[in-house]
């Protein structure tokens, strides 16, 4: 796993006190992690801030699952 | 009790006579404050009245790339944001078959839309620091309505609605949004009117007189304070009992 998946997995660990394990590329934040509309939008301000990148409103309404964030930072990055 | 020592918070309409005491009031506390408003000069006379602590910022709410970029000035001049005050208001009166466009549109701009795009704008920094205070001044108007103020009600009644919405959303973050509605409060404005008017404005005020600018203050105070972490919602009435809402 590279690198940046394994720190989009730590903070997604931390943020929603989720299992490791259960943190795949297809797991949606809301539908399987348990996240609300509100733990999304802090989602993306601590990948903001992991990574030094700026993510507009736009595109993160479209990082859905951990292997959408996975994706979109790296290719951000 | 009620100490803000540590806090920075921005109020908005700070050279008029109710802001300019909330700020006040805040400094006193502790507060670093932000001053904005339109006149420069009357702020830069508060801030240098008030001493260290106190920071200019003039912003005009007519215009929404003002608006947008207040926080971030205001978060580089004092360090962050952790209460905000939307209490600038204008007024356009007018009997509602007689309302222009324009009349309404400017009040609702300035008095609700600009109040919306300030929260909006704090709110990143609050949810970062796990603790905010919004605090949005409506008026007792917005609950009883009043004779020539269509556009002035609508947009303080606006106000409790979104205040509500917003503390809805973020009280899980220890944020907490309120609002505070003045009844007649002695300003500049009020000093105006003739012993008369006076007279028969004291007289539907079950308290007799018309309220301060301090005791608006007060009230903005307690909700800014940690001690009303578990207050959000709420509107506080300010009105010496004209309306027992």
């Amino acid at each position: 796993m590279s690198d940046v998946a394994d720190r989009v997995k730590k903070i997604v660990v931390e943020h929603l006190g989720v299992e490791e394990e259960k943190v795949t590329e297809s797991a949606s934040f809301i539908d399987d992690l348990g996240a609300d509309s509100l733990d999304t939008v802090e989602l993306v301000m601590a990948f903001e801030e992991e990574f030094g990148i700026e993510i507009p409103d736009d595109a993160a309404e479209t990082i859905q699952t951990f292997g959408d964030a996975v994706k979109f930072i790296s290719e951000a990055t | 009790m009620f100490d803000l020592n540590g806090k920075c918070a921005l109020v908005t309409g700070a050279s008029g006579g109710i802001g300019g005491a909330i700020a006040r009031t805040l400094h006193e506390a502790g507060a670093t404050v932000g001053l904005s408003g339109t006149r420069e000069e009357p702020l830069k006379a508060l801030a240098a009245d008030l001493g260290d602590r106190a920071h200019v910022l003039p912003c005009n709410l007519g215009d929404p790339e003002a608006i947008e970029a207040l926080p971030k000035q205001a978060i580089a001049a004092m360090g962050g944001l952790d209460i905000l005050v939307n209490n600038a208001g204008i007024t356009r009166d007018q009997i509602f078959m007689r309302m222009s466009d324009d009349d309404w549109q400017s009040v609702l701009d300035v008095n609700l839309t600009a109040a919306m795009r300030l929260c909006r704008g704090v709110m990143r920094p609050m949810m970062k620091a796990r603790w905010g205070r919004i605090i949005n001044i409506s008026s007792i108007v917005g609950a009883t309505g009043n004779p020539g103020q269509a556009n002035y009600a609508a947009a303080k009644a606006g106000l409790v609605g979104m205040t509500k919405s917003i503390a809805y959303e973020v009280a899980s973050r220890g944020i907490t949004a309120n609002a505070v509605a003045p009844g007649f409060i002695a300003t500049a404005m009020t000093d105006k009117l003739s012993d008369d008017q006076k007279a028969t404005i004291n007289a539907q005020i079950p308290a007799s007189r018309m309220g301060t600018p301090e005791e608006i203050a007060a009230a903005v105070l307690y909700l800014a304070s940690s001690e009303a972490g578990y207050v959000t919602g709420t509107t506080l009435h300010v009105n010496g009992g004209m309306a027992m809402l």
